[in-house]
């Protein structure tokens, strides 16, 4: 089924949370049965239409083990069909002091989980005076998205932390959840695999990095229409979180015109 | 998408699934191990939609164990099979079915070696060699030409690496590597990852 490449304003469809996590299937089959359909609004993309497999919602987002710790990097575009919604949204949302959380998919939805898994991540913190590991809270995370399998709540989330080593998992509403070295979600991810995969290396140092993470959003935003704006960028490591300045993707794209540029003239001569 | 395989011998059952772990058109993980451990002898191998998988092959996981914490032994192959094809056949009519294919293997010590292949209407049926996914189409009739019930276990190995070559020659994906394992009597053992290059 497919979704408009949107952050689309949260509807009443999707706000079960608030009351409890019955499955949201049965509430969705009891709706459908009824006469009266609450308004719905989906912004549908019509290029949806054109291209042959889903389209996996507007928006650029990587993460990636080195041997400096784990490196989260998202553009910063919020798309709603044709629309640039907003051009200067969050992305990346610190979950807690070792652990980031980088979000694709319906933003209303995203924005949701953000805070329902940080809610859930202190309280346990209180109750049981340790912090949860980064795998339990990605299988809290993919057994609470659970029960709306099936529905149209789309989230697609990448944790990105540090708990005894750096650790990458990836969390779906579709009940995926995969830890590895290196993913990338979002429409924008092929253009941004295809960076990523040749020139990733463990051995990277922190600046290599960073400078991947940033070529590999740019090259997608350049690519895909429904990334673009900014790139924020954060490093995790040992010690925790932190956040580089946000930014413009313009400059990027001049920068690497005027690289280009210089080759092109060291060629000729 | 995603390939199963499994080859019963006279002592020994031996399993293979592929490594991919894809969304759409992207391969996320080359390295996903799609088997799980029910218990000493018994593997289950589950491929099928997203978050289903993970979810009921733990259930299953779960739920053996359990078994044998209660009652202080294991289940048997046939026992967890049948276990397996219930759970799937009740939640198949109610509003939250499981879309899994499996293929269970395991090693009974009065019974022997068992493979058991399920499909996701819950179906059962006890065979000597069994495939789940497109690759099944075109390595099945490999299987029936060359499968013999007195196979050793490296002539089963090579048969195994005879599906693998054809999916590599034949198949539009690519499926560069393959988890093998053996169940026998002792246990289950890794084996040798099967990889295959270029064509």
């Amino acid at each position: 089924m497919e979704h408009g490449v949107c952050i689309c304003v949260c509807i009443s469809t999707s706000c079960h949370t608030c009351k409890s996590y019955k499955s949201a299937r049965t509430q969705k089959q009891m709706r459908k049965s009824s006469s009266i359909r609450p308004l719905q609004t989906r912004p549908v993309s019509l290029t949806l239409k054109i291209v042959p497999f889903r389209l996996a919602h507007g928006t650029t987002t990587l993460g990636f083990i080195f041997q400096g710790g784990v490196i989260a990097a998202a553009d910063t575009r919020a798309s709603a069909g044709g629309l640039v919604a907003c051009p200067a949204v969050h992305k990346i949302t610190p979950i807690h002091s070792h652990l980031v959380v980088t979000s694709s998919g319906s933003g209303a939805d995203c924005m949701l989980w953000e805070r329902i898994l940080i809610r859930e991540i202190r309280l346990y913190q209180l109750r049981h005076g340790h912090r949860l590991s980064i795998r339990a809270t990605a299988k809290l995370l993919s057994s609470m998205l659970h029960p709306f399998k099936g529905t149209e709540m789309c989230v697609a989330l990448t944790l990105c932390g540090w708990d005894n080593g750096p650790k990458l998992i990836y969390v779906c509403s579709d009940g995926a959840r995969l830890q590895g070295d290196v993913f990338s979600v979002g429409s924008g991810s092929p253009y941004a695999y295809g960076v990523l995969d040749r020139e990733l290396r463990w051995s990277l140092s922190k600046g290599e990095a960073i400078s991947l993470a940033r070529e590999a959003v740019f090259r997608a935003t350049h690519r895909d229409a429904y990334s673009g704006n900014n790139v924020d960028l954060f490093h995790i490591t040992a010690q925790g979180w932190s956040q580089r300045k946000r930014e413009d993707l313009k400059e990027e794209y001049y920068r690497d015109k005027e690289k280009k540029g210089k080759k092109k003239n060291d060629k000729l001569k | 998408m995603e390939y199963l395989i499994g080859i019963q011998g006279p002592d020994f059952v031996l399993v293979a699934a592929d490594n991919v772990a894809a969304s759409s058109i992207i391969q996320m993980k080359h390295d996903y191990d799609k088997m799980f451990k029910l218990s000493e002898k018994i593997l289950l191998l589950c491929v099928g939609e997203a978050g289903d998988t993970v979810q009921f092959a733990e259930y299953i996981q779960k739920n053996v164990q359990l078994y044998k914490m209660r009652n202080g032994y294991e289940l048997s192959p046939a026992a967890a099979a049948n276990f397996t094809r219930k759970n799937l056949a009740d939640y198949l009519r109610s509003r939250t079915p499981y879309h899994v294919n499996l293929l269970l293997a395991g090693y009974d010590d009065t019974d022997g070696p068992g493979l058991y292949y399920m499909d996701y209407l819950s179906s059962l049926a006890k065979a000597p060699f069994a495939a789940h996914g497109y690759g099944a189409y075109l390595t099945l009739s490999i299987l029936d030409r060359y499968y013999r019930p007195d196979l050793s276990r490296d002539e089963a190995v090579d048969l195994l690496k005879k599906c693998g070559e054809e999916l590599n020659k034949r198949f539009i994906l690519n499926l560069p590597s393959f988890t093998v394992r053996l169940i026998d009597k002792e246990g289950i053992h890794d084996l040798e990852k099967l990889t295959l290059g270029t064509k």
